[in-house]
């Protein structure tokens, strides 16, 4: 491996202009959050400011209309999602109901399975959540010892987007409190993996037995901008 | 506000999750959903020592911050400011979920669009109209050990959401355990559902004439006030 690789296997902190190339038209994306806690606001700018359009979104829910991914929707950059609730989004019913937006519903639980057997390299998982309702729909059954089981499909993409609290420059990622969530799920199941951290600090200085997600799974870090929106909370 | 007082203003909603607070044992780990249900954690005696999981990573939720201390990035799972009790742990959302399946949940409280008189809850879509996503709503629904429903007794146009057979695709099959409504307290039996209670001032004819699914009455039905 060339000198300058294996560096940026050990510091693969980078300024915003070195993860644009990630960013294209068509992909798939993978998101942090809930509710728009935990979502990444610096790489979300950074996608609306390159103009990418025709993405399909793997995320929890679409957040508010103007928090968060929610603000993808909203500039209708999402073409298709994969996700457990849209609710707190009218413009996601709006587009869904419309038809510029193809929506799958995946139960919040087995969405974070399905990512997680992605991330872990899995083919698949087996779970009883929703038989017997239109969540069924198109899943292969499994007999297991007598009980059946819905096969669900591991979930993978072209890009992962992380928020963490605090990331070494390996990598190693530590969250923030309920922005946690999805995050460390994704975080293992991005072709590519960004992370945006409020926090870089130099390697050595995290203590091992705080880090929750292994910096080995992380391809970039950004400095994160902070948060560029209002809570629905705040008046 | 004390427990078992009742305010001049109580709307109905307050007097539902009153009610529904009574079922909540010493030591219970519990989810609230959203709307309704949220209101019951503030009529839970203090000498009643009770676990709130959220599905977005929290065990120990506690109650809101005072304006100005809220922390962005702790909050629940309807997106609101919380603060945490002691005990309280994080974690992500596979092991929020892990904690649903595993069947470690003692109660979960959620509102629904239809529930039927097998305890087959309706709550994610109206197709064609509301779409919102099922959320959580599947695996608590399903797994956990007691399912309580707190909703209206009748919808906007004044149809009961207490039917026979829901027309709506479902959330889970069989799942309630409990139904608190604006006028009754009703339990999914075996042979369907019993009421137990009434709430003040509605009549126990008022109740059956509201109400499209068939209902034994118990032996001694009770009115709540």
């Amino acid at each position: 491996m060339e000198q300058h690789q294996r560096q940026r296997r050990m510091d693969k902190v980078v300024p915003i202009e070195h993860v644009l190339p990630y960013f294209f038209h068509g992909m798939t994306v993978m998101v942090g959050g809930f509710g728009g806690v935990g979502n990444p606001p610096t790489l979300i700018r950074a996608i609306l400011d390159k103009g990418v359009r025709e993405i399909t979104m793997i995320s929890n829910d679409t957040a508010f209309p103007y928090i968060g991914i929610g603000l993808l929707v909203t500039e209708r950059r999402v073409k298709k999602l994969i996700t457990s609730h849209i609710g707190s989004n009218p413009n996601a019913g709006a587009q869904m109901t419309a038809g510029e937006l193809e929506v799958e519903f995946c139960p919040q639980g087995i969405l974070a399975e399905r990512i997680r057997a992605g991330g872990v390299g899995l083919g698949g998982i087996l779970s009883d959540i929703g038989l017997g309702t239109i969540a069924e729909q198109g899943k292969q059954k499994v007999n297991v010892n007598g009980k059946e089981f819905l096969l669900e499909t591991p979930l993978t993409a072209d890009v992962a987007l992380v928020h963490a609290k605090r990331a070494d420059r390996f990598g190693n990622l530590i969250y923030d409190s309920s922005a946690r969530n999805f995050n460390p799920l994704v975080a293992m199941a991005g072709t590519v993996t960004i992370v945006e951290a409020d926090e870089i600090v130099e390697t050595g200085e995290l203590d091992p037995e705080e880090v929750v997600t292994p910096g080995v799974f992380v391809d970039m870090i950004v400095p994160s901008e902070g948060v560029n929106w209002r809570w629905a909370w705040e008046k | 506000m004390g427990v078992g007082e009742v305010k001049e203003t109580e709307n109905y909603r307050e007097r539902i999750a009153r009610r529904a607070a009574q079922e909540i044992e010493d030591g219970m780990i519990i989810n609230l959903g959203i709307g309704i249900p949220t209101l019951v954690a503030d009529f839970i005696p203090a000498d009643k020592n009770v676990l709130f999981h959220a599905e977005n990573g929290i065990l120990g939720t506690g109650p809101s911050p005072a304006p100005g201390e809220e922390n962005p990035m702790l909050c629940n799972a309807g997106g609101f400011p919380v603060t945490l009790v002691k005990g309280a742990s994080f974690f992500d959302s596979a092991t929020a979920f892990a904690i649903i399946r595993r069947g470690l949940l003692d109660m979960t409280i959620l509102g629904v669009l239809e529930v039927s008189q097998y305890g087959d809850i309706a709550n994610w879509i109206v197709p064609g109209k509301r779409v919102p996503g099922m959320g959580g709503a599947m695996e608590l629904a399903q797994k956990a050990k007691r399912v309580m429903v707190l909703t209206t007794h009748l919808d906007k146009q004044g149809r009961s959401k207490i039917v026979r057979e829901c027309r709506l695709p479902l959330t889970a099959r069989r799942a309630a355990n409990l139904i608190i409504t604006d006028m009754a307290v009703m339990e999914v039996m075996e042979d369907g559902l019993l009421l137990r209670e009434v709430m003040h001032p509605y009549s126990i004819a008022d109740v059956i004439a509201a109400t499209e699914a068939e209902l034994n009455v118990a032996e001694h039905v009770g009115v709540f006030r």
